[in-house]
């Protein structure tokens, strides 16, 4: 399947990404070369081949219901660029 | 009479329990080293000689006093700058974590430092462990130790080079692809990737969460087995970590192992492999013969769907694991003021034009803030791949790429099954060539993906492989051999590989620096 320079804007949009005219004139035919590379993959009879999603099977790993001490609140808010001492500070969310 | 640096973690261990040697002689040593030659290496993106220094005095003090001895004491580490470690910077080579100082220590560190280990600083890497040359970080060049103008690989360029350099006898990095062991393969150094799950991934800078697992550099195979068992076991805080016990490995490490079965691709030594590779690694399994191991040649059909399948499972795990660097809660944040005098400026502008359709499209503030820190933030490789991922899992491309990738890899994995039932190792390259010159894939991202050839399939099945040198290149350059092991197999690994290093002297040249 070919990628286009529109599949590169709106993987860029989904990818919460903004790339300059330039950057899409580079990624492009880069993104449309290794997506026709892994191309390769349909050639594969996959027919009732169970997906492995991880090298090893997973369960659920739970530990005990039990109140343990987590990251204060100081510490939470240590690296973020924005706060207010109580919480993270974005942009308006509503409204705007 | 070896200096400090020259010998290797398991002699400098012996010599601090024994009183020889002090943890800070063996500690200045390092600090020493990294001063004369780390302006030309550029392995380490930080190294902080008072703090390590007086790590080293505090193991001198505790062995003094006589407390229990862990089973690093005194020997100095460099670790990979993903692993978070409490109160230091920790950048995973990306502008976008420029500032970021962990709240917390990852388990590889918490054990580091629990087997008394001395830490010598953060080594450099690939932006996020993205890339095959370490040429990806966002802040400096990793150079090859035996020729400064090639790459050391990637992305634990910087813990292979400041061991091959003798800048530290031990580095922790990880691989996600073959992080680990292409660049040991052309650094000249082992590098082992544990059994998926093996070493604790809690607190480890994620990158593709299915197939990153941290592992030991060192200079010898006896050295990464001790460096592997001060990390390896069950952690309670990674669900995906195995819950077996892991058996110390060093203990054993110098048995030969009888009897031994040595599985050979075919595949592997097809065209594209460089002639002096396909030599000396053809000449090591000639010594494996002359150990008296019997060589078997095995199938491995899906095995040329690897770098396929991993470039598609990767992206994918990464786009998601890169979604939580959004300019918030930590990391980079653009010019919040400025950004949105611009995105006011648009709306004006759409809505002047009478153009509602081009209003409406024009992203809110939050989004506009996620979109110009991430993208400010992040490097051009990860951008490539967050874009690959986002593209592979968006509709329309989900069933034909990632769930198709997903079934190869569960194929990948059987013909490793299949294989391991006669065999009890796979002996191969590492990489198809020795150590590229700087700057020769940096532009062509297919090419330096197709590095990792030889090593992805071991990531995508979970499998324990290593790294150790095998020859040289008529230019000089170390040539690696690759061991691959069933799952959990990792002392069979090890002394298979030890075998090995007993029969030849390929690990102990070290670069004219």
């Amino acid at each position: 399947m070919a990628i286009s320079r529109a599949d590169v804007e709106k993987a860029s949009l989904l990818g919460r990404l903004i790339l300059s005219d330039q950057e899409l004139d580079e990624l492009a035919p880069q993104l449309a070369e290794v997506v026709a590379y892994v191309d390769q993959l349909s050639e594969v009879d996959t027919e009732g081949v169970e997906p492995m999603a991880h090298a090893v099977e997973l369960v659920n790993v739970l530990r005990d219901d039990e109140p343990r001490e987590g990251l204060s609140r100081e510490a939470a808010l240590a690296n973020a660029p924005k706060h207010n001492g109580v919480g993270f500070l974005v942009p308006a969310v509503l409204g705007d | 009479m070896a200096t400090p640096s020259e010998l290797t973690a398991t002699e400098q261990r012996r010599r601090f329990e024994s009183g020889e040697v002090s943890s800070v002689e063996l500690t200045q040593a390092c600090v020493d080293r990294v001063a004369a030659v780390d302006d030309r290496v550029g392995a380490f993106l930080r190294f902080d000689a008072e703090k390590a220094l007086a790590q080293a005095a505090a193991c001198d003090a505790a062995r003094a006093e006589g407390k229990p001895l862990g089973p690093l004491a005194g020997v100095p580490v460099a670790v990979k700058d993903l692993f978070c470690q409490e109160g230091e910077i920790t950048t995973c080579a990306s502008k976008i974590l420029e500032n970021f100082r962990s709240p917390y220590d990852s388990t590889v560190v918490d054990r580091l430092k629990q087997a008394g280990a001395v830490l010598l600083g953060r080594t450099n890497m690939d932006e996020f462990a993205m890339g095959g040359s370490t040429e990806n970080s966002a802040y400096q060049t990793s150079r090859n130790p035996w020729d400064l103008e090639r790459s050391p690989g990637g992305s634990s360029g910087g813990a292979a080079a400041c061991v091959a350099a003798l800048e530290a006898p031990l580095s922790v990095g990880t691989d996600t692809g073959g992080s680990i062991r292409q660049p040991a393969g052309l650094c000249g150094v082992v590098g082992m990737k544990p059994t998926y799950g093996r070493v604790s991934r809690y607190g480890l800078v994620a990158f593709a969460s299915s197939l990153d697992q941290a592992g030991p550099l060192a200079r010898t195979v006896e050295d990464t087995a001790l460096l592997y068992d001060a990390l390896a076991g069950h952690d309670p805080r990674d669900s995906t970590s195995n819950p077996s016990p892991a058996e110390p490995c060093a203990p054993t490490v110098n048995e030969p192992l009888k009897g031994l079965k040595v599985g050979v691709v075919p595949e592997h030594f097809a065209e594209g492999l460089d002639d002096e590779v396909r030599a000396a690694v053809e000449a090591a399994i000639e010594t494996y013969r002359g150990l008296g191991a019997e060589t078997v040649e095995v199938d491995l059909p899906h095995a040329k769907y690897g770098v396929a399948t991993y470039y598609v499972i990767a992206p994918c795990e990464a786009s998601s694991n890169l979604s939580r660097y959004d300019g918030v809660h930590y990391g980079h944040r653009t010019d919040e003021a400025a950004m949105l005098a611009q995105l006011e400026a648009e709306r004006k502008a759409a809505l002047a034009s009478g153009d509602a359709e081009a209003a409406d499209a024009i992203d809110t503030a939050l989004v506009r803030l996620y979109r110009q820190s991430r993208s400010e933030g992040f490097g051009p490789e990860v951008k490539r791949r967050i874009m690959l991922g986002a593209y592979a899992l968006s509709a329309g491309y989900y069933d034909a790429y990632y769930l198709k990738a997903l079934k190869v890899r569960r194929l990948i994995r059987q013909d490793y099954d299949r294989a391991f039932e006669k065999v009890d190792l796979i002996a191969g390259p590492v990489t198809a060539a020795p150590a590229f010159k700087l700057g020769e894939l940096s532009e062509d991202p297919l090419s330096m993906y197709l590095v990792d050839l030889y090593t992805v399939s071991a990531n995508l099945a979970g499998l324990p492989a290593i790294s150790l040198p095998c020859g040289k290149s008529k230019a000089g350059l170390p040539i690696g051999m690759q061991l691959m092991a069933p799952p959990l197999a990792e002392e069979k690994l090890l002394r298979g590989a030890r075998m090995y290093e007993q029969a030849t002297d390929w690990h102990q040249p070290t670069p004219d620096l």
